[in-house]
């Protein structure tokens, strides 16, 4: 732990934080100042995740920590010692994408392609919560399984915005991915 | 954002502790709100104490019969819970309302809570606003107010507390309990925790400088057909213009707090005598006083309205 000797007492200007990346290992001395997107797109060169608006409005950088999907431009990365990350680089190649990816090429999910590591990180998760019965505010009975519906997909993803608006496409393609892992 | 320094605390009246040492400190949970507010330099803290490796993220059975919610409890988990399902629907309800995925997998039970009461005229640096600067004026007084607060504003401030969690943890009866440095506990009823802005509307709670809210409690289950009705611009990850949170028993009797409309969730216990009486007599009676501007009177009807479709639901 930090060993703070206050604001005015001296400031302290880097810190060590260790967590995994796709399952490698990094560690980093960092500002506390800087957010977990720009230790992964600046220090660990990992640029699959877009900075949108680094503001929680857009979904650009979404990216799954411990297995649950977050906003990286709203975490510090000192806050993520120890934590397994998982970003767009760590699902797929472009030898063997991972079968999101491929129904987003299939399906046509995106035209400029700038939201689109946000939208697939955010998919595979959210598929996911719907396994682990978390409901939606379009889920009818809170007591009963989630249904999979056109529905509960765009609700689901809500917080992944495409300019471009690719939504129909997107949905399609989690979709398919979704009647696939039944 | 400003330069700050960072520590992670491993007990709870040891982060109290460690905000109470140093001036301008604050605790960061999930930091959604306060990270977004940071970058604008609205927030411009010295020193963050990160209290997420507390172990406050359990629910637990009170002895009562109710809940006791882990402050760290991420809304994700809390809306998802069974029991919170089973019992609490309105909580649930609430919680699924409110922002993205991303961010209730994010978002702490205490942080919801904890949240800027805020409206546009806040995030802009450029604007007057009392909240932000104490004494620079408000510039929503006579600006864009269609989201804003039509009852218990103030000359000072009329935003409007954006959270849906807390208007059902308000119907609910719920409590926030907290800790300070020097190791006291408190239990603050959900009705005397938010504060209306009078001409202190840089304060937002009755939480001091060095409180950390550890848990937040519900009395055991009310019964009733619960909801939680959210009117917004969009259909998803929007604030609400007007919201009903309400428990309506089988004898039409029950409770009611409304969210958007205020700098607080806003319940009035009185009015719910009028419930059996329907949407307008109880909205009349929720809203008596109110001081809507001319961007937002629709808000007045939208109460009732919105009431009136939850008490149809109720006797459907």
């Amino acid at each position: 732990m930090a060993n703070p000797t206050g604001a005015t007492a001296g400031f302290q200007p880097t810190m060590p934080v260790a967590f995994t990346v796709n399952g490698q290992a990094a560690n980093l001395t960092l500002d506390p100042r800087v957010t977990l997107l720009d230790a992964l797109r600046e220090h660990l060169h990992l640029t699959g995740s877009k900075k949108g608006c680094d503001h929680g409005q857009c979904g650009a950088c979404t990216v799954m920590v411990n297995g649950r999907r977050i906003l990286s431009c709203l975490n510090l990365a000192v806050m993520h010692e120890g934590a397994e990350i998982t970003t767009i680089e760590g699902l797929g190649t472009p030898e063997n994408l991972h079968p999101m990816q491929a129904a987003f090429v299939k399906h046509d999910g995106y035209q400029c392609g700038y939201c689109t590591p946000g939208q697939i990180c955010s998919s595979v998760a959210m598929l996911e919560e719907i396994k682990a019965g978390i409901p939606s505010h379009v889920t009818a009975d809170l007591t009963a399984p989630v249904q999979l519906t056109e529905a509960e997909i765009r609700e689901r993803l809500s917080g992944n915005l495409c300019r471009c608006g690719a939504y129909s496409n997107i949905v399609e393609a989690v979709t398919e991915v979704a009647g696939r892992q039944g | 954002m400003k330069p700050f320094t960072y520590e992670r605390a491993s007990a709870p009246a040891e982060a109290a502790a460690a905000v109470a040492r140093t001036p301008g400190a604050k605790f960061i949970a999930g930091g959604t709100n306060l990270l977004d507010l940071m970058k604008l330099q609205i927030e411009t803290p010295t020193h963050l104490v990160d209290v997420n490796r507390l172990g406050l993220d359990k629910i637990e059975s009170t002895p009562e019969g109710g809940l006791r919610i882990g402050a760290l409890v991420r809304n994700t988990d809390l809306a998802s819970d069974e029991r919170v399902r089973r019992d609490y629907g309105v909580l649930s309800r609430a919680l699924s309302a409110g922002a993205t995925g991303q961010l209730r997998n994010q978002a702490t039970t205490a942080g919801n809570l904890l949240q800027r009461t805020r409206c546009p005229y806040f995030y802009d640096t450029a604007q007057a606003c009392n909240k932000r600067q104490p004494g620079s004026g408000c510039s929503a007084l006579d600006g864009v107010s269609r989201q804003l607060a039509v009852i218990g504003s103030s000359e000072a401030c009329i935003a409007t507390h954006p959270s849906d969690m807390a208007v059902a943890m308000r119907v609910l009866d719920a409590t926030v309990e907290t800790v300070k440095a020097d190791g006291s506990n408190r239990a603050i009823p959900m009705a005397e925790f938010h504060r209306l802005p009078g001409d202190t509307p840089q304060i937002d709670t009755v939480l001091q400088g060095d409180e950390l809210i550890t848990a937040v409690t519900l009395p055991k289950p009310a019964g009733g057909k619960q909801f939680y009705r959210k009117v917004r611009d969009r259909a998803s990850y929007a604030f609400a213009l007007v919201s009903v949170a309400a428990i309506i028993q089988r004898d039409g009797t029950g409770k009611v707090a409304l969210g958007g409309v205020a700098h607080k969730p806003w319940r009035v216990e009185a009015a719910e005598a009028e419930l059996s009486r329907g949407a307008k007599a109880t909205a009349a009676a929720m809203l008596a006083g109110a001081k809507p501007t001319h961007d937002n009177a629709f808000k007045l009807p939208l109460v009732e309205r919105t009431l009136a479709a939850v008490l149809a639901d109720a006797r459907a």
